[in-house]
């Protein structure tokens, strides 16, 4: 592992060995785990419907079962470190569902900036979907799609244009 | 300095009401406190030191510190962080120490109270304690200082961590909110804008004051769920207005919607410092950088991979050297450090209108120490903490502690300790709460079963009597 305590993000290196393959998220959305440090906390294993995801006790990190996942983000959603996202290939295009909790919200069909794990513009994407997650907050799942296989692994946030 | 909107968020304004500010008519919300008025209308300085009459601004915001104390109605000294704002009200920058009123015309009589369970403290542990003591029935009075019931719940926008039973993935202001609702459902007496400031043992009394008047409380039992406060560091500038705990900044933004500055700086990468830096993005703030003394984060990875994915640079081995600004933080002078912690010759500059310490928390043990129960300094717990039996009860008879008071910890076990030492206080009353103990010592065992646990549990080992 990079010495991610010294600096706040992970490198790709850190979590391509474990990153599921291109044929598994083809065929629907796939969750993926940057949750790499052992604290107490398991609300993703509770809420997944397919036992996809499984902890030795609370304070493990939470392993992903990509077959029996469904990519159907309950787990990113509930996540209190919003430390998961699902990755998607949806025929010639690379999609990413990432937790957003800031205002203002993109549109559906906004081109938006990729952000990288630091905040740096790596490119830009289209966005797909914007679910609502809360009944009274405007915390959503934001799903962003792009052409670049790449950047599967380096897209975790979004800049809205003249935001 | 408002927040109008914010994603979490809605704040409710109601009508504006007019006070007094050195004469001077300023608006305010009736809702909030004089020292959040006063921000709201961009006034940072509360009062002049008694000597060197240097400006001194807020610092705690809950009631814990003595930073913000002004002049209001002619009384002095007033904490006018926890004073609600009201019609007509006269505040004035204090110099000095202040003189004495020269009548006492405004002091109300006394009341006296005999619960059978006194808890002091509102917050998950308070809450907690209350709730479970009332549910079977036992006569509680709950204080709280602040004009909230919920203690630093009520800031917590971000989702907690846990397993679904303490609530894991709710936010902590829901989590205020429910445990509220319970409390109220349930009839819980209880007083807000009540600051809870002595005992006298031979009489068995605690003292409270409440709207100018006195309150004479005697308890069989007590819950000491006092919390805790931020701590200070050492540098050049640390009294400017605007440097204040990172947990003041959050509940001018979280809990009144004001903002604390347009750049800020975070002191201290813990999980209070990437928290907030957190929520004052979200509130539409530039965190311009967190810097960290020590070589790693010490938060959870996570709330840090939350600040730097929006851009906000995290430095370890960086800490404060200097604030500079007159009558107002203007900028911060950065120094790094070397694996000793020494001053390193690499100094830079950053300009902020605000620099917010998260540089850990102390037990608010004052009321237990007065209260003759057994102390001990252990670092790991955050200073000075009681001794406890595994019951939660002090060396004083009858008397508990429960949350942060007894070591500072997560939201999560302060619930749990709340509830068992009222589970404890009603064994004691003749309950059969044998088996809900039990397993509720597991559940504590099961969340302090983490590496970053390691350290508290040995400082708990430390306190242990019996």
């Amino acid at each position: 592992m990079s010495n991610y305590l010294e600096k706040g993000y992970l490198e790709v290196s850190d979590i391509i060995d474990n990153f599921p393959s291109e044929d598994v998220f083809s065929l629907h959305p796939v969750a993926v785990s940057e949750c790499v440090q052992e604290i107490p906390c398991n609300p993703c294993v509770s809420s997944c419907p397919t036992k996809a995801i499984t902890m030795q006790d609370i304070s493990s990190i939470p392993v992903i079962n990509y077959e029996q996942c469904i990519g159907c983000g309950k787990c990113v959603q509930v996540c209190p470190g919003l430390a998961l996202f699902l990755v998607f290939k949806n025929k010639d295009s690379y999609e990413i569902t990432l937790p957003y909790e800031m205002l203002p919200l993109p549109k559906v069909l906004d081109e938006v900036y990729l952000l990288d794990r630091t905040g740096k513009r790596i490119g830009t994407g289209i966005v797909k979907r914007v679910i609502k997650v809360e009944k009274n907050t405007y915390s959503s799942l934001i799903t962003v799609s792009f052409k670049e296989k790449s950047l599967i692994y380096e897209v975790r946030n979004i800049g809205v244009k003249n935001g | 300095m408002e927040i109008f909107e914010h994603p979490i968020l809605r704040f409710e304004r109601k009508s504006k009401i007019t006070f007094f500010f050195e004469g001077n008519p300023v608006e305010a919300y009736p809702q909030e406190t004089v020292a959040m008025a006063l921000y709201r209308n961009g006034i940072n300085v509360f009062s002049y030191s008694p000597k060197l009459h240097r400006p001194r601004g807020l610092f705690c915001a809950i009631g814990k510190c003595s930073s913000c104390l002004m002049e209001v109605n002619g009384i002095p000294n007033v904490r006018t962080c926890i004073l609600n704002v009201q019609e007509g009200m006269k505040v004035k920058r204090q110099n000095g120490l202040g003189d004495l009123p020269k009548t006492s015309e405004f002091l109300k009589s006394e009341k006296e109270y005999s619960p059978t369970v006194l808890v002091i403290g509102s917050g998950p542990a308070g809450l907690m304690a209350s709730i479970t003591l009332k549910e079977k029935g036992v006569d509680v009075l709950l204080i709280e200082q602040n004009p909230n019931l919920g203690g630093q719940l009520i800031k917590q926008t971000h989702k907690f961590f846990g397993s679904q039973k303490e609530k894991a993935g709710t936010r902590g202001i829901e989590i205020a909110n429910e445990l509220v609702k319970e409390l109220n459902s349930l009839d819980v007496n209880y007083f807000t804008n009540t600051t809870l400031f002595s005992f006298y043992p031979r009489e068995n009394v605690f003292l409270a004051f409440k709207d100018n008047e006195l309150l004479k409380i005697f308890p069989k039992f007590v819950v000491f769920a006092t919390g805790a406060s931020e701590k200070m560091i050492p540098f050049e500038g640390n009294d400017l207005p605007n440097v204040m705990g990172a947990g003041a900044a959050q509940t001018l933004v979280n809990v009144y919607g004001i903002k604390v500055g347009t750049n800020v700086l975070m002191v201290g990468a813990g999980n209070v410092g990437l928290i907030v830096s957190y929520q004052l993005l979200q509130a539409g703030i530039n965190v311009k950088a967190v810097v960290e003394a020590s070589d790693k984060i010490g938060g959870y990875f996570v709330h840090a991979a939350k600040l730097t994915r929006f851009g906000v640079p995290i430095y370890t081995r960086t800490t404060i050297k200097k604030a500079v600004g007159v009558d107002k933080v203007e900028k911060a002078i950065l120094v790094e450090l070397d694996e000793n912690f020494n001053e390193t010759s690499k100094e830079f500059e950053i300009d902020v209108d605000a620099i917010l310490l998260s540089v850990g928390l102390q037990p608010s043990y004052q009321l237990l120490a007065q209260a003759g129960c057994e102390m001990k300094y252990i670092p790991s717990l955050g200073g000075y903490v009681p001794l406890r039996s595994k019951e939660l009860e002090t060396s004083v008879k009858n008397f508990y502690i429960a949350g942060d008071v007894g070591g500072i910890e997560e939201a999560s076990t302060a619930m749990l300790e709340g509830k068992l030492a009222s589970l404890s206080i009603l064994k004691k009353l003749g309950f059969d709460v044998e088996k809900e103990k039990e397993a509720l010592e597991l559940d504590l065992a099961k969340l302090r079963s983490t590496p970053f646990s390691k350290k508290i549990l040995q400082g708990l080992k430390e306190v242990a009597y019996e």
